[in-house]
Protein backbone atom coordinates (compact mmCIF):
# COMPACT_ATOMS: atom_id res chain seq x y z
CA UNK A 1 0.00 0.00 0.00
CA UNK A 2 1.43 3.41 -1.01
CA UNK A 3 1.25 5.71 2.05
CA UNK A 4 2.63 8.88 0.46
CA UNK A 5 0.15 11.77 0.15
CA UNK A 6 -1.72 11.97 -3.16
CA UNK A 7 -0.37 15.46 -3.99
CA UNK A 8 3.21 14.25 -3.56
CA UNK A 9 2.56 11.26 -5.82
CA UNK A 10 0.98 13.48 -8.49
CA UNK A 11 3.91 15.95 -8.36
CA UNK A 12 6.43 13.10 -8.54
CA UNK A 13 4.53 11.49 -11.42
CA UNK A 14 4.37 14.83 -13.26
CA UNK A 15 8.11 15.36 -12.80
CA UNK A 16 8.90 11.82 -13.90
CA UNK A 17 6.72 12.20 -17.01
CA UNK A 18 8.62 15.33 -18.12
CA UNK A 19 11.98 13.76 -17.27
CA UNK A 20 11.14 10.67 -19.38
CA UNK A 21 9.64 12.87 -22.10
CA UNK A 22 12.60 15.23 -22.49
CA UNK A 23 15.61 13.31 -21.19
CA UNK A 24 14.79 9.59 -20.91
CA UNK A 25 17.58 7.36 -22.19
CA UNK A 26 18.98 10.02 -24.55
CA UNK A 27 20.30 12.82 -22.29
CA UNK A 28 22.67 13.82 -25.11
CA UNK A 29 19.72 15.07 -27.17
CA UNK A 30 18.44 17.25 -24.32
CA UNK A 31 21.94 18.70 -23.85
CA UNK A 32 22.24 19.16 -27.64
CA UNK A 33 19.02 21.23 -27.76
CA UNK A 34 20.35 23.48 -24.98
CA UNK A 35 23.69 23.83 -26.81
CA UNK A 36 21.89 24.69 -30.08
CA UNK A 37 19.85 27.41 -28.35
CA UNK A 38 22.99 28.72 -26.63
CA UNK A 39 25.06 28.83 -29.83
CA UNK A 40 22.33 30.61 -31.81
CA UNK A 41 21.84 33.09 -28.95
CA UNK A 42 25.61 33.77 -28.98
CA UNK A 43 25.56 34.15 -32.76
CA UNK A 44 22.97 36.89 -32.38
CA UNK A 45 25.80 39.05 -31.00
CA UNK A 46 27.77 38.67 -34.26
CA UNK A 47 27.50 40.80 -37.39
CA UNK A 48 26.16 38.22 -39.84
CA UNK A 49 23.75 36.67 -37.37
CA UNK A 50 20.88 35.71 -39.67
CA UNK A 51 22.89 34.10 -42.47
CA UNK A 52 25.00 32.17 -39.94
CA UNK A 53 22.02 31.04 -37.85
CA UNK A 54 20.08 29.77 -40.88
CA UNK A 55 23.01 27.47 -41.74
CA UNK A 56 24.27 26.59 -38.26
CA UNK A 57 20.92 25.69 -36.65
CA UNK A 58 20.03 22.73 -38.94
CA UNK A 59 23.69 21.66 -39.06
CA UNK A 60 23.84 21.42 -35.27
CA UNK A 61 20.59 19.42 -35.21
CA UNK A 62 22.08 16.97 -37.76
CA UNK A 63 25.30 16.79 -35.71
CA UNK A 64 23.25 16.01 -32.57
CA UNK A 65 21.45 13.24 -34.44
CA UNK A 66 24.76 11.82 -35.70
CA UNK A 67 26.15 11.87 -32.15
CA UNK A 68 23.21 10.01 -30.62
CA UNK A 69 23.29 7.41 -33.42
CA UNK A 70 27.04 6.98 -32.95
CA UNK A 71 26.42 6.34 -29.23
CA UNK A 72 23.81 3.72 -30.15
CA UNK A 73 26.22 1.98 -32.54
CA UNK A 74 28.98 1.99 -29.92
CA UNK A 75 26.63 0.42 -27.41
CA UNK A 76 25.53 -2.22 -29.99
CA UNK A 77 29.21 -3.02 -30.73
CA UNK A 78 29.90 -3.54 -27.03
CA UNK A 79 26.92 -5.90 -26.74
CA UNK A 80 27.84 -8.00 -29.82
CA UNK B 1 -8.46 32.33 -54.62
CA UNK B 2 -9.25 32.46 -50.89
CA UNK B 3 -8.30 28.81 -50.39
CA UNK B 4 -5.10 29.24 -52.35
CA UNK B 5 -3.93 32.13 -50.16
CA UNK B 6 -5.13 30.89 -46.77
CA UNK B 7 -3.67 27.37 -46.89
CA UNK B 8 -0.02 28.09 -46.22
CA UNK B 9 2.97 25.74 -46.15
CA UNK B 10 2.90 26.04 -42.36
CA UNK B 11 -0.69 24.80 -42.26
CA UNK B 12 0.08 21.79 -44.44
CA UNK B 13 3.10 20.81 -42.31
CA UNK B 14 1.10 21.39 -39.10
CA UNK B 15 -1.78 19.18 -40.28
CA UNK B 16 0.63 16.45 -41.43
CA UNK B 17 2.63 16.46 -38.19
CA UNK B 18 -0.42 16.41 -35.87
CA UNK B 19 -2.30 13.80 -37.94
CA UNK B 20 0.60 11.34 -38.25
CA UNK B 21 1.75 11.75 -34.62
CA UNK B 22 -1.80 11.19 -33.35
CA UNK B 23 -2.20 8.09 -35.54
CA UNK B 24 1.04 6.56 -34.21
CA UNK B 25 0.17 7.22 -30.56
CA UNK B 26 -3.46 6.10 -30.95
CA UNK B 27 -2.47 2.79 -32.56
CA UNK B 28 -0.40 2.12 -29.42
CA UNK B 29 -3.30 3.12 -27.14
CA UNK B 30 -5.81 1.07 -29.17
CA UNK B 31 -3.65 -2.05 -28.79
CA UNK B 32 -3.90 -1.77 -24.99
CA UNK B 33 -7.65 -0.99 -24.99
CA UNK B 34 -8.36 -3.97 -27.27
CA UNK B 35 -6.28 -6.25 -25.04
CA UNK B 36 -8.28 -5.08 -22.00
CA UNK B 37 -11.62 -5.40 -23.83
CA UNK B 38 -10.99 -8.89 -25.18
CA UNK B 39 -9.62 -10.18 -21.87
CA UNK B 40 -11.68 -8.48 -19.14
CA UNK B 41 -14.78 -7.21 -20.92
CA UNK B 42 -15.59 -4.02 -22.80
CA UNK B 43 -17.25 -2.10 -19.98
CA UNK B 44 -14.02 -1.46 -18.04
CA UNK B 45 -12.12 -0.81 -21.29
CA UNK B 46 -14.64 1.87 -22.36
CA UNK B 47 -14.82 3.40 -18.87
CA UNK B 48 -11.02 3.64 -18.64
CA UNK B 49 -10.79 5.08 -22.16
CA UNK B 50 -13.58 7.61 -21.57
CA UNK B 51 -12.09 8.76 -18.26
CA UNK B 52 -8.68 9.27 -19.89
CA UNK B 53 -10.22 11.20 -22.81
CA UNK B 54 -12.12 13.43 -20.34
CA UNK B 55 -8.95 14.26 -18.39
CA UNK B 56 -7.04 14.94 -21.62
CA UNK B 57 -9.81 17.24 -22.89
CA UNK B 58 -9.74 19.12 -19.58
CA UNK B 59 -5.95 19.55 -19.92
CA UNK B 60 -6.31 21.05 -23.41
CA UNK B 61 -9.10 23.36 -22.19
CA UNK B 62 -7.01 24.46 -19.19
CA UNK B 63 -3.57 24.92 -20.72
CA UNK B 64 -4.31 25.67 -24.39
CA UNK B 65 -5.89 29.13 -23.94
CA UNK B 66 -3.45 30.00 -21.11
CA UNK B 67 -0.45 29.56 -23.43
CA UNK B 68 -1.84 32.20 -25.79
CA UNK B 69 -0.87 34.83 -23.15
CA UNK B 70 2.82 33.83 -23.22
CA UNK B 71 4.88 36.19 -25.47
CA UNK B 72 5.14 34.57 -28.91
CA UNK B 73 8.96 34.64 -29.12
CA UNK B 74 9.33 32.98 -25.70
CA UNK B 75 6.64 30.42 -26.54
CA UNK B 76 8.26 29.57 -29.88
CA UNK B 77 11.70 29.22 -28.31
CA UNK B 78 10.41 26.82 -25.61
CA UNK B 79 8.21 24.92 -28.06
CA UNK B 80 11.05 24.81 -30.61
CA UNK B 81 13.42 23.36 -28.02
CA UNK B 82 10.89 20.75 -26.85
CA UNK B 83 10.06 19.73 -30.44
CA UNK B 84 13.76 19.50 -31.35
CA UNK B 85 14.40 17.10 -28.45
CA UNK B 86 11.21 15.10 -29.01
CA UNK B 87 11.64 14.98 -32.79
CA UNK B 88 15.27 13.86 -32.57
CA UNK B 89 14.24 11.12 -30.09
CA UNK B 90 11.62 9.85 -32.58
CA UNK B 91 14.06 10.06 -35.50
CA UNK B 92 16.78 8.25 -33.54
CA UNK B 93 14.42 5.41 -32.64
CA UNK B 94 12.99 5.04 -36.15
CA UNK B 95 16.43 5.18 -37.83
CA UNK B 96 17.75 2.48 -35.47
CA UNK B 97 14.66 0.35 -36.16
CA UNK B 98 14.80 0.85 -39.94
CA UNK B 99 18.47 -0.10 -40.01
CA UNK B 100 17.92 -3.22 -37.90
CA UNK B 101 19.97 -2.04 -34.90
CA UNK B 102 16.84 -1.97 -32.73
CA UNK B 103 13.85 -4.32 -32.75
CA UNK B 104 10.73 -2.89 -34.40
CA UNK B 105 7.79 -1.80 -32.23
CA UNK B 106 5.69 -4.96 -32.11
CA UNK B 107 1.97 -4.33 -31.44
CA UNK B 108 1.34 -8.10 -31.37
CA UNK B 109 3.91 -8.56 -28.59
CA UNK B 110 2.48 -5.61 -26.59
CA UNK B 111 -1.03 -7.04 -27.01
CA UNK B 112 0.09 -10.49 -25.82
CA UNK B 113 2.00 -9.02 -22.84
CA UNK B 114 -1.03 -6.96 -21.74
CA UNK B 115 -3.35 -9.97 -22.10
CA UNK B 116 -0.92 -12.10 -20.05
CA UNK B 117 -0.80 -9.47 -17.27
CA UNK B 118 -4.60 -9.23 -17.14
CA UNK B 119 -5.10 -13.01 -17.15
CA UNK B 120 -2.49 -13.54 -14.45
CA UNK B 121 -4.32 -11.09 -12.16
CA UNK B 122 -7.48 -13.23 -12.20
CA UNK B 123 -11.09 -12.08 -11.90
CA UNK B 124 -12.10 -9.50 -9.29
CA UNK B 125 -15.57 -9.15 -7.75
CA UNK B 126 -17.57 -6.00 -8.62
CA UNK B 127 -15.96 -3.32 -10.78
CA UNK B 128 -12.80 -4.41 -12.61
CA UNK B 129 -10.32 -1.85 -11.24
CA UNK B 130 -7.25 -3.38 -12.89
CA UNK B 131 -8.83 -3.35 -16.37
CA UNK B 132 -10.00 0.25 -15.85
CA UNK B 133 -6.54 1.39 -14.70
CA UNK B 134 -4.70 -0.32 -17.58
CA UNK B 135 -7.08 1.11 -20.20
CA UNK B 136 -6.93 4.57 -18.54
CA UNK B 137 -3.12 4.54 -18.29
CA UNK B 138 -2.66 3.36 -21.88
CA UNK B 139 -4.93 6.02 -23.36
CA UNK B 140 -3.81 8.79 -20.97
CA UNK B 141 -0.04 8.34 -21.44
CA UNK B 142 -0.20 7.98 -25.22
CA UNK B 143 -2.79 10.75 -25.38
CA UNK B 144 -0.66 13.07 -23.25
CA UNK B 145 2.07 13.04 -25.90
CA UNK B 146 -0.55 13.94 -28.50
CA UNK B 147 -1.88 16.73 -26.27
CA UNK B 148 1.60 18.20 -25.83
CA UNK B 149 2.11 18.18 -29.60
CA UNK B 150 -1.35 19.65 -30.28
CA UNK B 151 -0.92 22.42 -27.71
CA UNK B 152 2.67 23.30 -28.65
CA UNK B 153 2.19 23.12 -32.43
CA UNK B 154 -1.27 24.68 -32.29
CA UNK B 155 -0.53 27.66 -30.05
CA UNK B 156 2.81 28.51 -31.69
CA UNK B 157 1.21 28.70 -35.10
CA UNK B 158 -2.00 30.34 -33.76
CA UNK B 159 -4.00 27.35 -35.06
CA UNK B 160 -4.90 25.49 -31.86
CA UNK B 161 -8.44 24.81 -33.12
CA UNK B 162 -7.18 23.31 -36.37
CA UNK B 163 -4.54 21.19 -34.57
CA UNK B 164 -7.16 19.88 -32.10
CA UNK B 165 -9.62 19.12 -34.94
CA UNK B 166 -6.98 17.23 -36.94
CA UNK B 167 -6.01 15.20 -33.84
CA UNK B 168 -9.69 14.41 -33.19
CA UNK B 169 -10.12 13.21 -36.80
CA UNK B 170 -7.05 10.97 -36.43
CA UNK B 171 -8.38 9.53 -33.13
CA UNK B 172 -11.76 8.75 -34.73
CA UNK B 173 -10.13 7.21 -37.83
CA UNK B 174 -7.84 4.94 -35.80
CA UNK B 175 -10.75 3.95 -33.51
CA UNK B 176 -12.93 3.15 -36.56
CA UNK B 177 -10.15 1.06 -38.10
CA UNK B 178 -9.83 -0.78 -34.78
CA UNK B 179 -13.56 -1.47 -34.68
CA UNK B 180 -13.66 -2.58 -38.32
CA UNK B 181 -10.73 -4.97 -38.15
CA UNK B 182 -11.57 -5.84 -34.49
CA UNK B 183 -7.96 -6.45 -33.60
CA UNK B 184 -4.74 -4.58 -32.88
CA UNK B 185 -3.41 -2.70 -35.87
CA UNK B 186 -0.13 -4.57 -36.22
CA UNK B 187 -0.05 -4.08 -40.00
CA UNK B 188 0.21 -0.30 -39.73
CA UNK B 189 3.67 0.74 -40.98
CA UNK B 190 4.35 2.35 -37.63
CA UNK B 191 8.07 2.90 -38.09
CA UNK B 192 7.63 4.72 -41.40
CA UNK B 193 4.96 6.92 -39.78
CA UNK B 194 7.20 7.56 -36.79
CA UNK B 195 10.09 8.52 -39.07
CA UNK B 196 7.89 10.98 -41.00
CA UNK B 197 6.67 12.54 -37.75
CA UNK B 198 10.26 12.72 -36.47
CA UNK B 199 11.30 14.63 -39.62
CA UNK B 200 8.34 17.04 -39.25
CA UNK B 201 8.94 17.62 -35.52
CA UNK B 202 12.65 18.35 -36.01
CA UNK B 203 11.67 20.64 -38.90
CA UNK B 204 9.23 22.59 -36.71
CA UNK B 205 11.67 22.49 -33.80
CA UNK B 206 14.42 24.04 -35.92
CA UNK B 207 12.08 26.62 -37.43
CA UNK B 208 10.59 27.81 -34.14
CA UNK B 209 13.83 27.72 -32.17
CA UNK B 210 15.14 30.07 -34.86
CA UNK B 211 12.04 32.28 -34.81
CA UNK B 212 12.18 32.41 -31.00
CA UNK B 213 15.75 33.72 -31.29
CA UNK B 214 14.68 36.24 -33.97
CA UNK B 215 16.15 34.38 -36.96
CA UNK B 216 14.43 35.45 -40.20
CA UNK B 217 14.13 32.33 -42.35
CA UNK B 218 14.55 32.92 -46.09
CA UNK B 219 11.15 32.42 -47.75
CA UNK B 220 9.28 32.50 -44.41
CA UNK B 221 7.00 29.49 -43.89
CA UNK B 222 8.16 27.97 -47.21
CA UNK B 223 11.48 27.22 -45.50
CA UNK B 224 9.60 24.50 -43.56
CA UNK B 225 9.51 22.45 -46.76
CA UNK B 226 13.22 23.02 -47.36
CA UNK B 227 14.11 21.97 -43.81
CA UNK B 228 11.84 18.90 -44.05
CA UNK B 229 13.56 17.88 -47.31
CA UNK B 230 17.03 18.31 -45.77
CA UNK B 231 16.14 16.25 -42.69
CA UNK B 232 14.43 13.57 -44.81
CA UNK B 233 17.54 13.16 -46.97
CA UNK B 234 19.85 13.09 -43.93
CA UNK B 235 17.59 10.49 -42.27
CA UNK B 236 17.70 8.31 -45.39
CA UNK B 237 21.51 8.58 -45.50
CA UNK B 238 21.75 7.65 -41.81
CA UNK B 239 19.54 4.58 -42.41
CA UNK B 240 21.75 3.46 -45.33
CA UNK B 241 24.94 3.96 -43.33
CA UNK B 242 23.58 2.15 -40.27
CA UNK B 243 22.30 -0.78 -42.36
CA UNK B 244 25.89 -1.38 -43.46
CA UNK B 245 26.99 -1.16 -39.83
CA UNK B 246 24.29 -3.69 -38.82
CA UNK B 247 25.52 -6.14 -41.48
CA UNK B 248 29.11 -5.74 -40.23
CA UNK B 249 27.97 -6.38 -36.65
CA UNK B 250 26.05 -9.50 -37.71
CA UNK B 251 29.08 -10.87 -39.62
CA UNK B 252 31.35 -10.15 -36.63
CA UNK B 253 29.07 -11.82 -34.10
CA UNK B 254 28.31 -14.86 -36.36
Amino acid sequence: MNERPLVLRIVKGFGRFWWDFLVGDTPELFVAALVIIGVIALLSESGHFNAAAVVVLPLLAILALATTLWRAIRSARRES
Amino acid sequence: MFVATSVTTGTVVLVGAVFLATCVEMVEALTIVLAVGHTRGWRSAFEGTSAALLVLTALVAAFGPALVHVPLNVLRLIVGGVLLVFGMQWLRKSILRASGLKAKHDEDAIYEATVATLRAAGATPGRDRLAFVIAFKGVFLEGLEVIILVITLGTSSHRLGLAAAVAAVAVVLVALCGVIVARQLSNVPENALKMSVGVLLVTYGTFWTGEGLKVRWPGGDTMLLGLAAIYAIVTWLFVLALRRETQTLRVTSA
